[in-house]
């Protein structure tokens, strides 16, 4: 049963120096429980496609095409009245940096609590829930009462899970959780959020460079470049398969314990998004490219069950 | 080449261009007085207290004065207190800065810590009472206004100073020998000299103000030189009685100098700002 | 909330104060007495006076004694509250004077910051919410502008406008009624509400409101643009993005923006707190607003060194404690500030 369902989305921004393609022609299905990952470098639009799951992408960019629908509603079409209600209840976001997402100003309780309250619980209830989900992130009661700063970055990470899973959405969008923590407490953080997916049945969109982490803890992987999707499958079939030359650069550039080699890295730059190469994007950092690569944008092929692949190898 | 692209970009902008072309208007009026002036400033030209018209182009002050002539010859005295003041304190504000961003220890903290108190201090207030104790000209207001100014430069220049130690102070350790005074000057100064153009000229502006307001108290000239400040004050019981081109003139004048001024000093920081994206 | 850790940094910030003080009186000293002239002929404005009456004179106000007695004198009488007498009128204590006008400056000063604060910070938050960016880079020219606007100009103009063509509000002093009003605290506007007698409310305020809004338009320029750069840096921070994420009213959002704003606009009040008490000398003297400003003035027309002084020192202690109440409102808003 699908949760979410994301149709053609295409998403750009109007800026001075030009219009960036940030999402080309992006669409997947998300079930419940389910745990998709989506990697790729920066500037491969997973964050905007994340913030696009939630219609908050900012000026000056722009959500041109395609649908986002959030249990049988395109959310894309949803009036500000609508969207605010569904952001934060079924649909909710733990952002990447933990120092800044909390306001500095106010205890934990307070900005706790006022969402609470925005989503229509009642003050008495919102009391308990806030510790009821405190204890489920990890944290003791008295964190209610500090101010964000009297706290670690794992802690405020914490919280702000706490308050991404307080209204059991379906759907929680993680844009690098842990990039911004130190290794211990990342794998304490993803241990958190496999039991989040375990305990509430939420599906999780995991948004990350790291396609080691996405190996290790997603059940599917979408890989990302330059806006468009290279690959989509399912985690062990990917292990085990790995078919877009870009993945297979990926997988290469990570560095492993008994490798007797240095891990080799993808050469070239990401491609400047004003000014995308024709035909398929990745080709010009790609040693497999032909010339129907340097024209034609490569359709996507499903090369198996459910694992697609967006390349002219495979066609 | 680059200085000369430099120079371009630099009138290009708008709010330098629109205050440079108003400074300069004013420093025209003062160098070119005589010619322009229709009558003399300390003598009667006219009826007292006439509104502006054809004869009298801001109309006449209480002893019969053309208020034009007035202000065009005031622009003389405003002009020479401010450059000399401004002079003052940025000559010596600037050295202050250097000596005691250069050599630290006993002598910069006790240093920082008078220029800190005078800082914070209202500068009118402290310029009135300096003004007070001199006695009242033109040369000691300047000199009043540049006492109250010199913390300004000493602490920005100190500041800058205190910086570029720390980033050269290494290399300097590596190149052996000691780092001569010439040196560090050479390199302090440029980076000084772009914060010093924002400095100046926001200062200037002040100057202009302090000017005004110590005139508006008397404390600069002696009837009859003409001075604007001094002229709003001595027309003073006459504007509400509804002379009002008595104030007002003087008044805009004050005002238009000193946001000329303020214009450039606005430019200069929009450019450096730009600069260091 | 009375932390310990708080009342510590009061305390040890008012202690600071006091060499600020010190510098400042010493400077002033220095000027006043160092300088060549006897300061009793300069404030008599005469040479003609017999000798021995002049030696009398000085003798009275203490001027024989030598120079660091009469510097230390000043000093420790000035604590037990002696400020001296003045010198023009002869055994007036300088004291007195200057609490009978302390409030009313005060007030003006009072006044004014909640004039420029509903000017500029008013003007920079409708800029930011703004669409064109036009609209903002006037706001922000305009806050330049109006920050040099000559005070007496601007005073002036506005007093002949509303008081001699329109004839709307007085032309000076801070009361018409005359008689059965008797101050508390000296401000006004405040003891008319705490004896909650609105006709001489109305009154005073009348009165104030043309220096205060005068004082008030210029001290707001820099406002314009702190509130104006500040918001649009805080509308698109992560922190606003996150709260956003979770659903939180527009309307609620504006308001947590606002309090991260008040954070620079307290600290730039603080900073800029001399800037006002000069301007407040300035317009007290354009308006003939009888407060420290005004006295000031007539004491430097008549070379009244030791009034002079006195208000110095006076004004030097006002800065230091506003700046001290400033650090403690910020340390309140901001619950990162340690001390």
């Amino acid at each position: 049963m699908e949760v979410l369902t994301v149709n053609d989305l295409w998403v750009k921004y109007y800026t001075i120096s030009g219009i960036v393609s940030a999402v080309s022609g992006v669409s997947f299905k998300l079930r419940k429980s389910e745990m998709l990952a989506i990697v790729g470098e920066s500037g491969s639009g997973k964050s905007t496609l994340g913030l696009a799951l939630l219609n908050m992408v900012p000026k000056p960019g722009r959500i041109e095409r395609g649908e986002v629908i959030l249990d049988g509603v395109n959310i894309l079409k949803s009036s500000p009245r609508e969207i605010v209600k569904i952001r934060g209840s079924r649909i909710s976001m733990v952002f990447q940096d933990p120092f800044t997402t909390l306001d500095p100003l106010r205890k934990i309780v307070d900005q706790f609590e006022e969402f609470l309250i925005e989503h229509g619980v009642d003050k008495t209830r919102a009391r308990s829930i806030i510790k009821e989900y405190l204890e489920a992130v990890g944290l003791p009661e008295r964190v209610m009462y500090s101010y964000p700063h009297q706290l670690s970055g794992g802690q405020k990470q914490r919280v702000s899970i706490a308050m991404a899973i307080a209204l059991n959405p379906q759907v929680v969008v993680a844009d690098e959780p842990t990039t911004a923590l130190d290794v211990i407490v990342q794998k304490q953080i993803m241990d958190l959020v496999d039991s989040i997916k375990e305990k509430y049945k939420s599906s999780i969109v995991l948004i990350t460079h790291d396609l080691a982490l996405a190996l290790e803890r997603a059940d599917t992987v979408m890989v990302m470049y330059g806006g468009n999707i290279m690959e989509y499958a399912g985690k062990t079939e990917l292990y085990g398969n790995m078919k877009h030359p870009y993945t297979r650069g990926l997988f290469e550039a990570l560095p492993r314990i008994l490798q007797k080699t240095l891990p080799k890295s993808l050469p070239g730059n990401p491609p400047d998004l004003r000014y995308p190469p024709p035909g398929c994007i990745f080709h010009p950092r790609c040693e497999f490219a032909m010339e129907k690569c340097k024209s034609e944008k490569p359709p996507l092929i499903e090369v198996s069950k459910d694992h697609i692949v967006a390349c002219h190898l495979y066609g | 080449m680059m200085r000369a692209q430099s120079i371009f970009t630099i009138l290009k902008n708008k709010y330098i261009a629109t205050g440079l072309i108003i400074v300069l208007v004013f420093v025209f009026m003062a160098i070119l007085a005589d010619i322009i002036s229709p009558y003399s400033p300390v003598d009667p030209a006219g009826p007292p207290l006439q509104p502006p018209s054809r004869d009298y182009f801001m109309g006449t002050d209480n002893l019969g004065r053309d208020v034009f002539s007035r202000i065009v010859y005031g622009s003389r005295i405003m002009l020479m207190i401010v450059a000399i003041a401004v002079a003052m304190s940025g000559a010596i504000g600037t050295m202050l800065g250097l000596i005691s961003g250069y050599l630290s220890g006993l002598l910069d903290r006790v240093l920082s810590f008078i220029m800190d108190s005078i800082y914070a201090f209202p500068s009118l207030i402290l310029a009135i009472s300096l003004s007070v104790a001199l006695g009242a000209s033109p040369i000691n207001a300047a000199i009043a206004i540049a006492v109250v100014y010199v913390p300004t430069y000493f602490r920005m220049v100190r500041g800058q100073v205190l910086s570029i130690k720390n980033e050269t102070y290494i290399e300097m350790a590596k190149a052996l020998g000691l780092p001569s005074i010439r040196i560090v000057l050479k390199h302090i100064l440029p980076h000084v000299t772009r914060t010093l153009m924002v400095v100046f000229s926001m200062n200037s502006a002040d100057a202009i103000l302090t000017e005004a307001a110590l005139s508006f108290m008397g404390l600069t000239v002696q009837p009859p030189t003409p001075d604007w400040g001094f002229d709003l004050y001595k027309g003073r019981g006459f504007i509400l009685l509804g002379y009002w081109w008595i104030m007002l003139f003087p008044g805009l004048s004050i005002t238009l100098l000193a946001v000329g001024f303020a214009l450039i000093s606005e430019g200069v920081s929009t450019l450096i700002t730009a600069r260091k994206r | 909330m009375l932390k310990v850790g708080l009342l510590r940094y009061t305390a040890i910030r008012a202690l600071m104060i006091i060499p600020t003080v010190l510098i400042l009186y010493t400077l002033v000293f220095i000027v006043l007495r160092v300088l060549p002239g006897n300061p009793v002929l300069a404030a008599l404005g005469t040479k003609n006076i017999p000798e021995e009456q002049l030696q009398a004179l000085m003798r009275e106000l203490g001027l024989d004694k030598p120079l660091y007695v009469q510097y230390f004198d000043y000093l420790v009488n000035f604590i037990k509250g002696d400020m001296g007498k003045s010198m023009i009128i002869r055994g007036r204590p300088i004291a007195s004077d200057i609490v009978d006008k302390l409030p009313a400056t005060l007030e003006l000063s009072i006044w004014s910051i909640i004039f420029s604060l509903i000017i500029g910070v008013g003007l920079g938050y409708l800029g930011a919410r703004a669409r064109s960016d036009r609209v903002k880079a006037i706001i922000r020219l305009t806050g330049s502008i109006v920050f040099v606007i000559f005070i007496p100009a601007l005073g002036l103009s506005l007093q002949l406008l509303f008081s001699k063509y329109l004839g709307l509000l007085p032309t000076g002093g801070r009361l018409s009624t005359t008689g059965y009003f008797k101050p508390i605290t000296g401000i006004y506007t405040l003891d008319a509400l705490l004896r909650l007698d609105i006709p001489v409310f109305i009154d005073a305020l009348k009165h104030i409101v043309l220096p205060a809004l005068t004082l008030g338009l210029v001290i707001s320029g820099p406002y314009m643009r702190l509130t104006l750069n500040n918001m649009e840096e805080i509308m698109e921070s992560k922190m606003i993005e996150a709260y956003r994420a979770r659903g939180v009213r527009d309307s609620k959002i504006l308001r947590h923006a606002f309090r991260h704003v008040l954070v620079p606009v307290t600290t730039y009040t603080g900073l800029q707190f001399s800037l006002l008490m000069g301007g407040a000398v300035l317009t007290e003297t354009t308006f003939n607003w009888p407060g420290i400003g005004t006295y000031l003035v007539d004491k430097v027309m008549y070379r009244d060194y030791t009034a002079i002084q006195a208000v110095i020192i006076i004004f030097a202690i006002i800065v230091g404690l506003t700046s001290l109440i400033v650090d403690i409102l910020y340390a309140l808003i901001d619950p990162r500030v340690r001390y």
